[in-house]
């Protein structure tokens, strides 16, 4: 009961400081605030995106071009707290020291066919569906700058095609797929393809993720291009690290860490 | 934007939000989560846009649902204290 009373007197100071904050938001139709951007006249940077981002960059979807290039950075570090956030879910849930791996190798016949006959249904189902849904999701990723898309929600597209595995098989048979070691390694690889864009631009005599300047590296036609062709590449990064975390956190906390049978 | 749609998905939203704080079990409130992060991806698409409501039905409605339900399948249903 006392913590009630608490919990109630926390979330009525942190309404009323959010309240608070609003009163600081700019009026409603306001043409200089950052939500009415691209009016004309409005002096906010997004009108020169919405006329000059195709340009530039020669890239059709207008949010894929401001989230990997003008604000490269940004979707950079956004990756790294992703990673960061497998690594704390690794370091808290993890239970080192089990023989799961050596029980994995010597179950290999263990999947759907024999043992558990209701899941008979949902695994075939499943087999059927996840190269469909990887296809798709590996669509999302190359398509990002044409189309809506790109490498948080194909990654994430992924990492629930192994998840799905997971669930109507077990865990081990997601992980014989993906393992612990791959998966660790594709976090770190997806990250570093990102930042080597960058150290690339930078070694060639251009600030860190100026892109345009790789253009001899990538055989482009102008500099534009090689925007759109490092986008992609950047996209691929940022796919391969939230595929490896996103079901790295399904892995770990559906086994409470021993990575063994989930659910 | 089709003003009446907004005002359906809205209501429905508040809906989905009152109905996952005050049921009682968890996994039912995280799949009523999960429909409401549903209804959010359909607001968004609903205003144009368009890859902010892709993220929201890949993360929100899809795998964060299952993360919680994996979490609430390891809970028990009474505390042990």
């Amino acid at each position: 009961m006392l913590s009630k009373i608490f919990a109630s007197i926390a979330v009525a100071i942190t309404g009323s400081i959010l309240l608070y904050g609003v009163s600081d938001f700019p009026a409603f139709g306001d043409p200089n605030s950052p939500a009415s951007a691209g009016v004309p006249g409005s002096e906010s940077v997004s009108l020169y995106f919405i006329e000059e981002s195709y340009k530039d960059t020669k890239v059709p979807n207008l949010v894929t071009s401001v989230l990997a290039d003008y604000r490269g950075y940004d979707t950079m570090f956004e990756t790294v707290v992703i990673f960061a956030a497998g690594m704390a879910i690794f370091a808290i849930l993890r239970v080192v020291g089990n023989d799961g791996e050596e029980k994995r190798a010597t179950s290999l016949e263990d999947s759907f066919t024999n043992g558990d006959h209701s899941r008979i249904i949902v695994g075939t189902t499943v087999r059927i569906v996840v190269p469909v849904i990887q296809l798709f999701a590996l669509y999302v990723i190359a398509h990002g700058h044409h189309s809506p898309g790109g490498g948080f929600q194909g990654g994430v597209i992924l990492g629930a095609s192994f998840i799905i595995i997971a669930l109507s098989e077990n865990l081990n048979a997601a992980l014989r797929r993906l393992s612990e070691q791959n998966y660790v390694r594709l976090a770190a690889i997806g990250i570093l393809i990102y930042a080597a864009f960058g150290v690339m631009a930078q070694i060639l005599g251009k600030n860190f993720l100026d892109y345009g300047v790789l253009e001899p590296l990538l055989f482009t036609d102008g500099p534009e291009m090689a925007r759109s062709h490092s986008m992609l590449g950047v996209e691929v990064g940022v796919a391969f690290t939230v595929t490896a975390i996103m079901f790295a956190i399904y892995a770990n906390l559906s086994s409470r860490g021993q990575l063994e049978k989930g659910l | 934007m089709i003003f009446a749609l907004d005002i359906i998905i809205l209501v429905f939203l508040v809906i989905a939000a009152l109905i996952a704080l005050s049921v009682k079990d968890l996994l039912s409130a995280s799949m009523i989560f999960g429909i409401y992060g549903f209804l959010i991806c359909l607001l968004w698409a609903e205003m144009g846009a368009v890859d902010v409501a892709f993220t929201e039905a890949s993360v929100g409605a899809g795998v964060s649902t299952v993360l919680l339900i994996a979490t609430v399948y390891n809970t028990r249903r009474h505390s042990s204290d």
